[in-house]
């Protein structure tokens, strides 16, 4: 690129090459191109969906736990899709089941926790200026946006919104006859999904070319702090596995309104036979699960990048195993593209895929299993400081490992026969993927909320809302597994028309209230949070002492993050409690001339390239035309 | 029960955490002045915790579960449930062993190794053969959990034996509709969804002979003890799933793809009645893949007997085309006489009244029910 030969003779010119036009409100708060302001705005939307899909699954928890209460007091918001007398309307409970599901896979914790994280911390940590393109990245946050508006307006329809699980297996998505879910509830959700997943791309697109570009002198791949690598990795299924929901979406579209028949044979509904034959819903489920499977690990790969580097930090000590945990990351990657069928063992399809997806899913537990050992190592003989930020990230660690052993059990073809579809696998994949990545994304909030908003949370009330939380999730969760062994099929809106599951009454109540309170445990963090943005105490430069970059820019980062030229990078960003180090922590921008009392021999070595560091290509976007 | 429980178990984590903070702030008082920096407030209460909950949830898991087990369900009624039931405690017994290892590491460490002034964190960044030890490890448990599954799968998904008793089931928005083949040949006839009406509910097609002697019954299903049951699963119009919890077994019902399941189910049920000591007890079938409105209402009951009273029952049973005799009316006329042995001797169709001097009461009698 000519920018390079050109650089010397432009630095010698001025200090700032760079230089903007002032920008008007609507370009520099709403439709900002800053991955500070963006990562904000997924934040606050991820939450604000956080709360809708919690309470959403606290009614149909009443509805589980408490089958005979009076839900008139929800007439208000709901209408009447509660009845006379009380009730919630069956073909509702579905709707809420399925929004929540929507809700808190896709909206929260991706976007909610890929869209905040990836975008705030990317250039901060690997030290660029913002995201390779700004313009796409400000694109991303508003498709995500509209793709809200259409999913929040779908709940508001008189047939209601999707309600076919949020897995959405045609026929049943495929017909509006069928249910009134499957009506203008079910456009809603695949218009809204097909925005979400360009949002996605976008987002996606930006990581990967970002971090691969523009990392700052010295920052080599094998410098990189551990969430960066989560966030490339996350980025790089998303871009593999969403274009395949989008085409499952697309053909599901043209089945239901332009009279396709990918999804549909020899249906005989409401009186009429069909005239589509030939198609499979069987397809569906291969192209969903396609990216439904990578999708739960987009959802916790970031948590398990953010987890590494709060646990690092708060016990000071390295991450254990720096590079087994690169390489445990890049298997579970590439594994995750091929189990996907093991949630279809029993779908019938040809039993011998059973086989080999269950082989290829149980391999996946290995590098999970390695990830979990190695935070376990980090801890030990650590000196812990239980920041919120690390009682959620400690929490994490547990209910991954919880979670990830049932998988296990799961994956076994064998013995899912029994428990597919049942409420095992839900205390499943809510342990493993919804309270673990939640814990993350909760983790990740305490941790960088004085970078991103200049003040301090409140400790006290963060340590607390960890403990309920932590308790909450357990006493909700656990006890679901015994609901599942014993068989209570998954999305029944009551239990009632069995002998079978006439039984465990008071564990889904117990289940019920566990739940109510965790949710309310949860209104102290949004007080903190929602509080301290604007009366919190002025954070310090780098409260949590720790090494990445981020923590180099001013206590506010403004346009460009750093006001002079970008940091260079000499070191890893795990040097916490180096033996004859000054200090017990040094960041990533101290070069080894500096800490010549804590180098090890190799490091010693290093102090010569530090000059061919310091005069590297500039990829700072400020000196090159952009 | 629970929820009193629950309420007690809240109250005295609630009063826990009073007491260790009241603890620290009293402690906090009588140390040196020098406070503590912000970040670590409250440190050792929170240290404290881990440990309350080691031996809270020690104690909770191990009293539920020894609580909820009484209500698992009864011990498998076919030979294939007990095998990956089997499996199944097998498996959980042995992840129960890193479940509580590596939690109780989680939370001990994070007590033991809480901040202490003065104290230096042990620089320990790697070691590789500690990370082959626990990546080999899991990975030959994992291997020895795959051998075992994928032996009892192939087992369980091969094909049926040649002798097993074939029964159709079909789901539909909101039932279950089994269909036999009946006490003459034994045998299902074809179906067509372009068949299908209000009686017709399964398609059955007339042209087949083999669909003469078919009956069907959407309240209750019998199967014969002691052998191979192959269920022939369809479903007329979304998703359904065939699960039957007692026998373990569970299969989709997928519009236009067939699908099937083989058990051998070994377990009466009078058996279960005198087992369970409970002589209302009924083997039955749900639908687990979501469906729609009547989702959680889907059930058909399932009744297991000894050879001869099924062969009795089956006997019993209308078939097809003594319950709706104008269907004749579908057979192709080469077969009528054939579709026509089945039923008793005064019905007759609209087209042999023309054609034949009937003996008497044209078609309205259908008397020939049950």
């Amino acid at each position: 690129m000519s920018a390079i030969e050109g650089l010397d003779t432009a630095v010698h010119h001025e200090e700032h090459a760079h230089h903007h036009e002032p920008q008007s409100f609507w370009q520099k708060y709403v439709f900002s191109e800053d991955h500070k302001v963006i990562a904000k705005q997924y934040l606050i939307t991820g939450i604000l969906w956080a709360v809708i899909g919690i309470s959403m699954s606290v009614i149909f928890r009443i509805q589980l736990g408490m089958p005979d209460s009076n839900l008139s007091w929800l007439k208000p918001v709901l209408g009447a899709w509660i009845s006379e007398s009380g009730k919630l309307d069956p073909n509702f409970y579905l709707a809420l089941v399925t929004m929540h599901g929507t809700i808190m896979v896709f909206f929260v914790l991706t976007a909610g926790l890929s869209g905040t994280f990836s975008n705030f911390l990317i250039p901060l940590q690997i030290g660029a200026r913002d995201m390779a393109s700004g313009f796409m990245n400000m694109l991303s946050y508003w498709f995500f946006f509209l793709a809200s508006v259409i999913m929040f307006g779908s709940l508001f329809l008189q047939t209601g919104p999707a309600a076919g699980g949020w897995v959405i297996y045609p026929p049943l998505s495929a017909l509006p006859q069928a249910h009134p879910g499957s009506g203008a509830g079910m456009t809603l959700w695949l218009a809204s999904m097909a925005f979400f997943i360009v949002s996605q791309l976008l987002g996606g697109i930006n990581y990967i070319t970002t971090v691969i570009n523009l990392r700052t002198r010295g920052m080599s791949f094998d410098r990189l702090p551990l969430t960066i690598w989560a966030f490339l990795i996350t980025a790089v299924l998303g871009l593999i596995s969403f274009p395949v929901l989008l085409s499952s979406v697309l053909l599901l579209i043209f089945d239901r309104h332009f009279g396709t028949s990918f999804y549909l044979s020899e249906i005989y509904i409401n009186g009429e036979a069909l005239p589509n034959v030939g198609g499979s819903p069987i397809l569906f489920q291969h192209l969903f699960w396609f990216l439904g499977h990578p999708e739960v690990y987009i959802v916790l790969l970031p948590g398990l990048g953010i987890t590494s580097e709060v646990i690092a930090t708060n016990a000071r000590k390295p991450i254990f195993g720096y590079r087994a945990m690169i390489a445990s990351m890049l298997g579970i990657a590439f594994l995750a593209f091929i189990v996907w069928a093991h949630h279809m063992f029993v779908t019938g399809m040809n039993p011998f895929l059973g086989s080999v997806f269950m082989f290829l899913t149980l391999i996946i537990a290995v590098p999970s299993a390695v990830k979990g050992f190695n935070y376990i190592t980090t801890l030990w003989k650590g000196n812990i400081v239980f920041t919120p930020a690390m009682l959620f990230a400690i929490g994490m660690v547990s209910l991954f490992v919880s979670g990830g052993l049932t998988g296990i059990i799961l994956g076994n073809s064998a013995l899912d026969i029994q428990l597919h579809d049942t409420y095992f696998v839900v205390a499943h994949f809510h342990l493993v993927m919804g309270a673990a990545s939640a814990f993350g994304l909760f983790a990740g909030v305490y941790h960088w909320f004085p970078k991103m908003f200049g003040k301090m949370m409140n400790t006290t009330l963060g340590q607390i809302h960890f403990w309920f939380s932590f308790i909450g999730i357990y006493l909700v969760f656990i006890p679901m597994h015994y609901v599942g062994i014993a068989g209570f099929p998954r999305r029944y809106y009551q239990f009632t028309s069995y002998d079978f599951t006439h039984k465990f009454m008071d564990m889904n109540m117990f289940i019920t209230v566990a739940a109510i309170l965790s949710f309310l445990a949860q209104f102290i963090f949004l007080y903190n949070f929602f509080v301290n943005i604007f009366k919190g105490k002025t954070a310090p430069k780098n409260p949590w002492r720790s090494n990445t970059l981020e923590w180099t820019t001013p206590i506010v980062p403004g346009h460009g993050n750093w006001e002079g030229e970008i940091p260079a990078v000499y070191r890893w960003s795990y040097d916490y409690s180096k033996p004859g180090a000054k200090e017990d922590f040094i960041p990533q921008n101290i070069p080894y001339s500096q800490t010549l009392e804590s180098n090890f021999p190799h490091e010693n070595e290093l102090i010569a390239t530090e000059k061919e560091i310091e005069a590297q290509n500039f990829n700072d976007q400020f000196n090159t035309a952009h | 029960m629970y929820f009193i429980i629950a309420l007690v178990a809240l109250v005295f984590v609630v009063l826990t955490i009073i007491v260790v903070s009241r603890l620290q702030d009293v402690l906090k008082s009588v140390k040196k002045p020098e406070s503590a920096d912000e970040a670590h407030t409250g440190n050792g209460w929170n240290a404290a915790m881990f440990i309350v909950i080691i031996v809270a949830a020690a104690i909770g898991i191990t009293w539920s579960y020894m609580h909820a087990r009484e209500h698992f369900l009864p011990i498998a009624s076919s030979v294939h449930g007990r095998r990956t039931d089997d499996l199944f405690w097998f498996s959980m017994g042995v992840l129960t062993i890193p479940f509580i290892f590596v939690n109780f590491l989680i939370f001990f460490f994070s007590w033991k190794y809480q901040y202490k002034k003065g104290n230096v964190a042990s620089f320990y960044p790697d070691n590789h053969k500690l990370e082959l030890i626990w990546t080999i490890i899991p990975a030959i448990v994992m291997a020895m959990l795959v051998f075992t599954g994928w032996k009892a799968w192939s087992d369980i998904t091969s094909d049926a034996p040649a002798d097993a008793e074939v029964i159709e089931i079909t789901g539909k928005q909101f039932n279950w509709i089994v269909r036999y083949g009946g006490v003459n040949d034994n045998k299902l006839g074809n179906y067509n969804y372009k068949l299908i009406d209000a009686q017709n509910e399964v398609g059955i097609d007339l042209s087949d002979e083999n669909s003469f002697d078919d009956f069907l019954n959407p309240t209750e299903m019998h199967i014969p003890v002691g052998r191979p049951v192959l269920l022939k699963i369809r479903a007329r119009d979304v998703l359904h799933s065939v699960f039957i919890p007692h026998m373990r077994v569970k299969m989709d019902a997928v519009p236009g793809m067939p699908t099937k399941f083989w058990f051998v189910p070994d377990k009466t049920t009078a058996d279960m009645r005198a087992e369970l000591g409970n002589p209302d007890f009924k083997y039955e079938i749900a639908c687990t893949e979501v469906c729609g409105q009547g989702h959680f209402s889907m059930k058909i009951n399932l009744v297991v007997e000894d050879e001869a009273s099924y062969k009795k029952w089956c006997a019993e049973q209308s078939t097809f085309l003594q319950t709706y005799p104008e269907y004749l009316a579908k057979v192709p006329d080469n077969l009528k006489a054939k579709a026509m042995k089945g039923l008793p001797a005064d019905t007759a169709t609209p087209a042999d009244t023309a054609k034949t001097a009937s003996t008497g009461g044209g078609i309205g009698t259908t008397a020939a029910l049950r």
